[in-house]
């Protein structure tokens, strides 16, 4: 009886992959068909961006006939290492100049599009009573920080720096957004991230702020793949995302302007 | 075949053989070794425990819904890794259904710590060890035990002098399929016990991790992995595929 049952819902999972199998494949024809003229752009972007790029992806398609935009959100460093295993990305976005110089063999010339600062991401109404960048040094205190290697980690580690602070961490978190959840979940009282994933994080989650001189103001570049097969399109991604409808989104996000220096 | 065999070809062939040993003896590798270690053996502990009752269980006592059991035992098996870890924040975590009362009664929050990576690994593990055990128990011949018993043994004696020589085959194959899985454990890890050097980061995970820094790093560790993949296949080789 059991074992019927067994066969009947093995038979439905592979039934569903084959389904979901072909309907990948009939993306990629699509596609496939390079000059056709609803292109489609692959957009690697750093995590931060998440809910920014999704709109502006949005926005992009309509204003240029169907020009699709496909968004792959990861931490800068992670993007940074696929495109030199050769993925196929048209414009890379990062989270530091850091990650987007690993590639600058692989991509055109950068330009920085947007800004970013630090806070401290807290539960709802504080219970732990975080005031600032010296509370995380409480060992009874969890914190989750970014990797080292994850833009927002080496800028919170600059922070810190800055601070005169030395937190030791519970957990070495892959992307800003790993970091949130993290707290958003309850299991660790405190992590730094960008004051735009605070936001992003909903009800649940409250920033406090890092005052001026301790924090650090992330600057983010943009450029298109050199192996790009819609250079054009790629071109025009990054042209929308420096023009004035780019930069009133990523404002409404919360994202600062390019830094003048 | 080939399918198969090609990526580990292009491991091979991407292996900084000259360096290996410089690669393999830093201090975040070495320190991923031993953890992966203690982890690795602590959840195959943890799986004796807990999987070889569970075996008897399963093997020797008649009761309603013991097909369902089964099946649920083997659940982690197939579900998703980062599925388990998600379940296990949900379990043992902080805000959890039991981890909230293990946090409030004795202090104990499992995520991010060591004993939490080996949670995980025996979450995903265990089915392994109970399979094998319960097929040889069930293959035994229970006649050895009943002489035994006739002869005065107590059950302890029986177990360990009769039934546990026994099931020896099946058992040792099930830990040693149990602490291979173990070892390579990656999605339930960093899901619930997070990424941090020395305290959680095991060798699947300094390979994620070194990809993205540290290339020469990430395929010295990956050889290490299918080195010991390899030698548990091998050593179990006979019981496989029998050669006639």
């Amino acid at each position: 009886m059991l074992r019927s049952r067994i066969r009947v819902a093995a038979a439905l999972a592979v039934a569903a992959l084959v389904l979901a199998a072909c309907g990948g494949s009939d993306d990629n024809t699509s596609s496939g068909g390079s000059s056709a003229s609803p292109a489609e752009i692959k957009v690697f972007a750093a995590a931060s961006l998440t809910a920014a790029f999704t709109k502006i992806g949005e926005d992009f398609t309509a204003a240029n006939g169907g020009t699709k935009v496909t968004l792959n959100f990861a931490g800068s460093q992670a993007l940074a290492t696929q495109i030199q295993q050769a993925a196929p990305a048209d414009v890379f976005a990062s989270a530091d100049i850091t990650n987007m110089d690993k590639v600058k063999d692989l991509a055109g010339p950068p330009q920085i599009f947007a800004s970013n600062q630090l806070q401290i991401v807290v539960e709802k109404g504080n219970p732990k009573g975080v005031k600032g960048l010296d509370d995380l040094a409480n060992p009874d205190l969890k914190v989750v920080l970014a990797a080292p290697d994850v833009p927002v980690g080496k800028y919170s580690q600059q922070a810190l720096e800055k601070a005169g602070v030395t937190v030791k961490p519970v957990s070495q978190e892959q992307d800003v957004k790993a970091v949130v959840s993290k707290v958003l979940l309850g299991e660790a009282d405190a992590g730094i991230v960008y004051t735009t994933d605070v936001a992003a994080g909903g009800d649940k989650v409250e920033g406090v702020d890092i005052p001026e001189d301790q924090n650090v103001v992330a600057t983010y570049p943009i450029a298109t793949v050199k192996a790009s097969k819609a250079p054009d399109q790629a071109q025009a991604f990054m042209d929308y995302v420096l023009s004035d409808q780019g930069q009133q989104v990523l404002k409404s996000y919360g994202f600062g302007p390019p830094p003048t220096s | 075949m080939g399918f198969l065999a090609v990526p580990l070809l292009g491991l091979l062939n991407q292996t900084p053989w000259g360096h290996l040993l410089a690669e393999l003896t830093t201090p975040i590798a070495l320190q991923a070794l031993r953890l992966s270690l203690v982890c690795s053996l602590g959840a195959v502990a943890v799986s004796l425990l807990l999987g070889v009752p569970l075996a008897f269980v399963l093997a020797r006592v008649e009761f309603p819904g013991r097909n369902f059991v089964r099946a649920l035992t083997t659940l982690s098996m197939v579900l998703p890794p980062v599925v388990g870890g998600v379940a296990l924040l949900l379990a043992f975590g902080r805000r959890g259904l039991v981890g909230r009362w293990l946090d409030e009664a004795f202090g104990i929050t499992l995520p991010f710590t060591t004993a939490g990576a080996i949670l995980a690994e025996a979450f995903v593990a265990m089915p392994f060890l109970v399979i094998s055990t319960e097929a040889g128990l069930r293959a035994m011949d229970r006649r050895y035990e009943d002489a035994a018993a006739t002869l005065g043994a107590g059950r302890w004696l029986t177990f360990r002098r009769v039934t546990l020589p026994l099931i020896a085959p099946s058992l040792g194959a099930g830990v040693a399929l149990c602490w291979a899985r173990a070892l390579g454990e990656f999605g339930a890890t960093i899901t619930f016990a997070g990424n941090l050097p020395g305290v959680t980061q095991t060798m699947p995970l300094a390979v994620y991790i070194a990809l993205e820094t540290d290339l020469q790093a990430a395929i010295a560790l990956s050889l290490v992995l299918l080195v010991v993949s390899l030698a548990v296949l091998i050593s179990l080789r006979d019981r496989w595929f029998p050669t006639a």
